[in-house]
């Protein structure tokens, strides 16, 4: 791998850009690997870069049935953060927070990773106890965060209205200053070369549709466009489809798969420089390096497939906002999309062995999906190597659902996206 | 943005007048005393979530308050039926079919 | 400056209306009819902006909504400015206001330009992702440079003046589109009765008829539409917008229609009126007459000012009698494009040559350019373009058939204007809003819209239809197809009136012009002019294996500008295919999602904005709440009174002042807002049984009882007080937040699990204001208000309920207590709350009645150890865990919600966390709600947290403060230590205690 720089830059300039090399091969699936990885997103990549980086296993396949980070890695709103309340996701977070502060320099790929801090607001005395609760426990798990009240919020976003005068005033926030936004596609392509460079094979254009199994125990994938390609162990990080990858192989899972829209204005002069959060107004928003609002709406509460979500959803975050942000009613909204988001019952994912036996899940992100890349594959990576789940991965076994230990972040409000 | 018959007001409403309320066709365990801790987590937490045809309540939420059943595809968004708490559906995937006979 | 490029007449503008603008801060005149960018070319503004990447100037290349370069900041002050208002789109009106949006210190003389010139190629596409790394630490100094590049226009700083509506519209036929097709479609089908809406995003209705050479029966085009625009007109049932943008197009044959009402005539809208209007329309079939965009083709130097689209030089000179040069060259792949270079000849300007790439061209236009004495050279293309402000030349050479290769020689043309046409790209966007997969069509040589599930027609150019009466026919067919699929049997068919048109020869499938360099090495081929992505730059993704079309939209930003490609994302999967020895449909498109063109933020919110955001609930005691001077507290949609300071008074003092009263003296709370569900039928009580935790079987006639809720998860969602009114008949109370979820709760379980059940539910949380009256003297007050309600302590027990009047109004009054106090809750007609609550009052002022709000009832309970619901619980507490497990019944024979649920595995075990109190070391001291406990205040981070504070206050009443907090294994640890370590570095010490503070034994409610 030629390594990136901007005397490579220059070299490449002067030579008119003709000898750029390939980022990641375009190979043909061998017949066995030690592990396929189901699905070439973020997770998925992550996870290939980290078995062969860490764990020396570099036998391996991702096996995408579409492009590289086409799924929600190229849908979702960029945000990354990790002041999640209870331990067990604090913890997993926080570990994905630590690896994205040195990913670019890791991957010798920019993902500009930009800590700009996000606000999480409150409008109610409860978000407020919540948000109280929440910045506590950060705290003492050691991840950054502060109370702000309306005064301090209206310095950091002196744009935003902050007045008694809205429907639901704002009456503080929690802050994390470590937290930000990344360039979503340049995650995916940066941990694609990677892992290409450490001999992971990439297959684009390779859709499973049956997993086998024998004897309990799964032992292939079958490929639409290739055929049987056999592995001693299979991860499947399908973030939306999980549940269709669990059918083939004769399970169910504790999800549902629902469409969760995003939208953009017109690029603008820079005038927002943090990512602000309501989840009592039901809106997000952070402008990006190109200047576009990136703006993030509700979940839709019905099950679906189609990447694309209802108009209504739409109109109620665009409300939140410029409830937010009356100055932005003139400005105008670019382009509205959807991704697919499989969802647990307790708002947190799935790391997990699974009925079938060599066969694991990687799941359930919900909408937390993003900011968890490079935790969630570091983890899953150590689950695939050994066979058993990453100390950070065991609270996220999908059997919680049987004996009743969720980790319940629907609870601790303030933190649903 | 879904358009939808209610069986009940026997009029098409626009989707904001009801709420999506999960899988359809789940009943409550007969003894859940009686249950393993596994049988009562399956009912509570593990569905289908099928890609394509789906099973699935609505309630008229903001209409006459009625639960009924939808048959629709979760691809297309196609509303392919819907009908009443207690009546079954009358289409159905080809899995489905040969998983049903006893539900 | 004059309108140097004005025709003396002919257009469609009004000559007798001249309209002053202001452009770059620079007086022009123009006319009603122009838009900012004709009024721009007419007095020979040639620079409207600077380029993204590359500050590069651009000029006007289009007439509509593919505009890509001609973006400005619009506004006359600063409530009023719009970013990125497309100069194509937008109508001159008189003062109006713009600048471009970058440029410094002009777009004229852009010094980013000399870095944009001098790195230009040092900024291959992606060129951010390899580099700015090193070292880590400088990249938020490297980010603060990119971001200062970022963005066109401004957002106003002020708060928008204007008002948006939104109308919901049911319509049986819904045409998109004015044009030809359009208009034919919008004709038949109204001729059914059918209601017809037909949007169209111009000024004008009637597409390119506008501009058309073609004659319709014997007359110019436009008279033609005219007629039919009047006849539409006079259809009660047909209604026509223009400035209509159908811009996005979703499930179930749900449009969204953004109507600029007063964009054309002021900067903001005459009061009372909205600016803008979403039209919200369900329809029952639908027409896209979207029709298409003409494709530029690609070369060097392509985007020099100067460099447009063929259609809009026609458009521009038949429209708004603009000439926007003097000496036009003309390169095209097809013949449609010719008309511009014969407009360009009528309106006596010169044609230096067309120069064609199809080595034979045969059509009827090449005859028409023969005997109009114009210059043709065939099998050539414009290799290149000279000149950086405008164009000053271009250099022409021979292209091989494939068009792969120019052979040479180069031969120079000296001109200011080249106009290019690449073929037609059918405007598919709205097919492919709901997932349609838009289809290759070699013919057509672009895509046309995929099979869709939409009740969906489609007619005219969309299709890839070039004749006239082609689109004609096919609008008449799909207006009449679609009012008899909407259910109209009776559709008189039209008859195609006579078209005189052209006989049209083959096109060349030509997007790419080569150079004789190497596309690497040749001058920059803009291919998206808005996001400055160049062949090249396509060719460099490809070649470092970004081969997906999706990756190379995004690793080269094709597409994401606010025209979203309309002009360059044909061109680009061209070259991408190109590059990678593939098809166009190999490579594959990709998808167009809402919106079509901007929306403005405003027009999507619509009034829900501000104060109507949500609806506010008010009790019917409201205005006396603000007359005595409450303040509020947001709960769910209500606005409940929070406390009622006095002059002088800090929230502690009111808060204690106001405990004092209703434990001491009398205090009253406005309870209006908590929910209240009414519930009758034979199986009512059994219903109650299978929802709560606890026992109902025997609660009698005349009692009240409180209640838990749980989730079929044994965890508690809610709680509240039930009163039997009769055998069959109940009333149940929910918390404030929780009415309306409880009440679907309890329809889900009666109509999906137990329809046998009778049992009904209606919410009367309006029907009734609800006062409690609480303290020692509640009884002596109340006494002097009733005169039928015995209110003795014998008569009236705890718990129990009586119907009677309440200041002669009939009343239901519960002795209930979530204060611990002596406690009468009155519950009347809301539509007598007012009066009464004004009543208790005049009786109560000589017991110096309190009027209380959420904030002391929550100490009061505390005190007393109640829970609220959504407070001290969060979705993972059984009633076990809060230590209720006296509201938890094991002999009911019916298994209820929650039981199975709270005995799984999880929730029995040892260790789980339980509500205690907690009483700090220091009495003055209150632990901020939400404190973490920890066992060892000095373990090193992350420290084992053991629970946090849910509720906690200063108690006046008991001279301390006082909390409740969750504990691990707490009620095993009464008496221990825990330690509450504050952001300050502060630790709050406190003892795990019992949580009820006051009267254990409940005497005092019990008096």
């Amino acid at each position: 791998m030629n390594k990136y720089s901007g005397f490579g830059l220059l070299k490449h300039g002067l030579s008119y850009h003709e000898n750029w090399q390939r980022a990641w091969r375009n190979p043909k699936p061998k017949a066995k690997y030690d592990v396929v990885i189901v699905g070439g997103g973020g997770h998925g990549l992550a996870t290939a870069y980290y078995l062969a980086k860490v764990h020396g296993v570099t036998n391996i396949a991702v096996v995408e049935k579409g492009y590289l980070g086409g799924g929600n890695t190229a849908r979702n709103t960029t945000i990354v953060r990790s002041n999640y309340l209870w331990d067990e996701s604090a913890h997993l977070y926080e570990h994905a927070m630590k690896l994205w502060e040195g990913l670019s320099q890791d991957l010798n790929y920019n993902v500009m990773f930009s800590q700009r801090g996000v606000l999480n607001l409150g409008h109610t005395l409860q978000d407020m106890r919540d948000i109280q609760r929440r910045v506590n426990a950060n705290r003492l798990n050691g991840i950054d965060g502060e109370v702000l009240d309306t005064q301090q919020v209206q310095e950091i976003v002196p744009i935003m209205d902050c007045s008694a005068n809205t429907r639901y005033p704002v009456l503080g926030a929690s802050w994390q200053p470590r937290a930000g936004v990344a360039r979503h596609d340049a995650v995916a392509w940066g941990y694609a070369r990677a892992a290409d460079a450490l001999g992971v094979d990439l297959i684009q254009q390779c859709e499973v549709d049956d997993i086998i199994t024998e004897d309990g125990a799964a032992v292939a994938v079958h490929t639409k466009q290739h055929g049987l390609i056999k592995a001693d162990r299979i991860g499947c990080v399908v973030a939306g489809n999980s549940s269709v990858l669990a059918k083939m192989a004769g399970f169910s899972l504790p999800l549902e798969s629902h469409p969760l829209q995003a939208l953009v204005s017109e690029p603008i002069k820079p005038i927002l420089d943090t990512v602000v959060m309501s989840n009592h107004v039901h809106g997000y928003v952070s402008q990006s390096d190109k200047g576009d609002l990136v703006i993030g709406a509700g979940i839709d509460g019905y099950n679906g497939y189609g990447q694309r979500g209802s108009y209504s959803t739409i109109e109620h975050t665009v409300q939140a906002i410029i409830e937010l942000f009356p100055i932005f009613s003139r400005v105008r909204m670019n382009r509205q999309w959807g991704g697919i988001v499989d969802t647990c019952p307790d708002a947190c994912p799935i790391i997990s062995d699974t009925p079938v036996e060599n066969l694991f899940f990687n799941c359930g992100w919900g909408t937390g999906g993003f900011k968890a890349t490079p935790g969630s594959g570091h983890v899953f990576a150590a689950t695939l190597a050994k066979g058993e789940a990453h100390e950070l991965a065991k609270p996220f076994s999908m059997f919680r659902f049987n004996d009743g230990s969720l980790i319940d972040e629907h609870g601790a409000a303030g933190v649903a996206h | 943005m879904f358009y939808i018959y209610c069986p009940y007001c026997q009029e098409h409403r626009e989707e904001e007048e009801f709420h999506a309320a999960g899988q359809a066709h789940i009943a409550r365990p007969a003894d859940p005393d009686n249950c393993t801790d596994e049988e009562w987590g399956d009912y509570l937490y593990f569905r289908k979530n099928p890609r394509g045809l789906h099973h699935e309540m609505w309630v008229h939420a903001a209409g006459c308050r009625k639960f009924f059943n939808m048959t629709r595809d979760t691809q297309s968004y196609e509303i392919k039926e819907v009908y009443k708490m207690g009546e079954q559906p009358q289409i159905v995937s080809e899995q489905d079919s040969i998983a049903r006979g006893t539900a | 400056m004059t309108q140097n490029n004005r025709l003396s007449s002919g257009g469609r503008i009004d000559r007798s209306q001249p309209l002053t603008f202001t452009f770059n801060g620079k007086q022009y005149q123009g006319f009603k009819g122009d838009t900012v960018a004709s009024a721009l070319l007419a007095n020979g503004v040639d620079i409207v902006g600077r380029s993204f990447k590359y500050s590069r100037p651009r000029g006007v290349i289009a007439a509509g909504a593919e505009e890509p370069n001609a973006i400005l900041q619009m506004g006359a002050t600063e409530a009023t400015q719009v970013p990125n208002v497309r100069a194509t789109q937008q109508e001159l009106f008189d003062g109006l206001v713009c600048q471009v949006t970058n440029g410094w210190p002009s777009a004229e003389f852009d010094v980013m330009g000399l870095v944009g010139k001098a790195g230009g190629s040092f900024m291959p596409p992606g060129f951010y992702y390899k580099t700015f790394m090193y070292p880590q630490s400088m990249w938020d100094t490297y980010e603060k440079c990119i971001r200062k590049a970022a963005g066109l226009g401004r957002s106003p700083r002020e708060n928008d003046p204007d008002i948006y509506d939104h109308i919901n519209q049911h319509v049986d036929v819904m045409i998109v589109g004015g044009g030809a097709a359009g208009l034919a479609a919008a004709l038949s089908a109204s001729r059914s009765g059918a209601r017809v809406i037909l949007a169209d995003e111009q000024a004008e209705l009637g597409g390119s008829l506008l501009h058309a050479s073609e004659s319709i029966d014997g007359r110019p085009a436009s008279e033609w539409a005219a007629e039919v625009i009047a006849q539409l007109e006079a259809c009660d049932n047909v209604q026509l917008l223009p400035r209509s943008t159908v811009n996005g197009y979703h499930d179930h044959n749900f449009l969204t229609i953004h109507q600029r009402c007063t964009d054309h005539l002021l900067d903001c809208a005459p009061i009372g009126q909205a600016r803008q209007r979403m039209h919200r329309v369900r329809a029952k079939w639908v027409v896209l007459a979207t029709g298409a965009h003409e494709r530029p083709l690609v070369f060097a130097n392509n985007d020099v000012p100067g460099c447009m689209l063929a259609s809009a030089v026609t458009t521009y000179i038949k429209r708004y009698s603009v000439v926007p040069g003097e000496r036009l060259v003309l390169m095209t792949t097809n013949d449609s494009a010719y008309q511009a270079a014969f407009d360009w000849a009528e309106s006596g300007r010169f044609v230096v040559a067309i120069v064609d790439t199809r080595a034979h061209p045969g059509g009827d236009v090449i005859d028409e350019a023969n005997r109009r004495g114009l210059k043709v050279i065939a099998g050539s293309a414009v290799i290149e373009v000279k000149g950086s402000k405008r164009v000053t030349g271009v250099s022409v050479s021979a292209i091989n058939q494939l068009g792969d290769k120019a052979l040479g020689p180069v031969k120079h043309l000296t001109c200011d204007t080249v106009a290019s046409s690449g073929g037609w790209s059918p405007a598919v966007h709205l097919s492919c809003h709901t997932g349609s997969r838009p289809v290759w069509r070699d013919d057509v040589i672009g895509f046309v819209p995929g099979n869709s599930q939409q009740k969906q027609l489609t007619a005219g150019a969309i299709n890839g239809t070039a004749a006239l009466s082609t689109c004609l026919q096919e609008g008449f067919q799909a207006g009449r197809e679609a009012a008899i699929n909407a259910g109209f049997d009776t559709v008189p068919s039209i008859s195609l009136p006579k078209v005189d048109e052209r006989h049209i020869g083959a096109a060349m499938a030509l997007f790419h012009i080569p150079h004789s360099k190497p596309t690497s090495r040749a001058p920059k081929q803009f291919v998206d002019f808005q996001t400055d992505v160049t062949a090249a730059g396509i060719e460099i993704a490809t070649r470092e294996g970004y081969e997906s079309i999706e990756h190379v939209k995004r690793y080269t930003a094709m597409g994401f500008g606010t025209d979203q490609g309309k002009l360059g994302n044909i061109n680009g999967m061209a070259i991408a295919a190109k590059s990678m020895n593939k098809t166009i449909p190999e490579t594959g498109t990709t998808i167009f999602r809402p919106n079509y063109t901007p929306v403005t933020f405003g027009a999507v919110a619509g009034r829900h904005c501000g104060e109507l955001f949500d609806p506010k609930r008010y009790s019917a005691m409201h205005s006396w709440h603000l007359k005595n001077g409450a303040l509020f507290e947001d709960v769910g949609l209500w606005k409940r009174p929070w406390y009622f300071p006095q002059a002088g008074e800090s929230m502690q003092e009111s808060l204690n002042r106001e405990c004092k009263a209703a434990r001491e003296g009398v205090a009253i709370l406005d309870a209006s807002t908590l929910g209240k569900i009414d519930i009758q039928g034979k199986d009512a009580r059994e219903f109650l049984g299978r929802i709560y935790t606890n026992a109902w079987a025997k609660l009698a006639i005349g009692k009240c009882r409180y209640g838990l809720m749980c989730g079929e998860d044994g965890m508690v969602f809610d709680d509240g007080v039930t009163a039997c009114l009769a055998d069959d008949h109940f009333v149940m109370t929910t918390t404030t937040g929780g009415a309306a979820r409880v009440l679907e709760w309890l329809e889900l379980y009666h109509q999906t699990e137990w329809p046998e059940m009778e049992v009904y539910f209606n919410t009367v949380t309006d029907q009734w204001s609800t006062m409690t009256i609480s303290g020692p003297n509640s009884r002596k007050l109340l006494s002097e208000l009733t005169g039928d309600i015995d209110l003795s302590r014998d008569a009236f027990k705890f718990m129990d309920w009586h119907e009677g009047t309440v200041a002669g109004v009939p009343a239901r009054v519960f002795r209930i207590s979530f204060t611990g106090e002596l406690s009468f809750e009155v519950n009347v007609p809301a539509n007598y709350g007012l009066y009464v609550w004004e009543k208790v009052f005049e009786h109560g002022a000589k017991y110096n009645l309190t009027p209380y709000g959420t904030e002391t009832m929550h100490i009061l309970r505390a005190e007393k150890g109640f829970i609220i619901a959504g407070q001290d619980t969060d979705g993972s507490v059984t009633p076990i865990d809060l230590g209720m497990d006296w509201c938890v019944s094991n002999q009911k024979p019916y298994s209820y919600i929650g039981k199975r649920g709270m005995n799984r595995e999880d929730c029995l075990r040892k260790n789980r966390k339980q509500l205690v109190g907690l009483k700090t070391k220091r009495s003055d001291v209150v632990i901020p709600e939400g404190s973490q406990a920890v066992a060892d205040p000095n373990e090193p981070v992350p420290m084992t947290m053991l629970g946090h504070i849910t509720s906690s206050y200063y108690s006046a009443c008991l001279g301390r403060s006082i909390a409740m907090g969750m504990i691990r294994d707490g009620f095993e640890r009464m008496g221990q230590t825990v330690y509450y370590p504050q952001p300050d570095g502060s630790v709050i010490e406190a003892e795990i205690c019992s949580p009820i503070f006051l009267d254990p034994k409940g005497e005092r409610q019990n008096v």
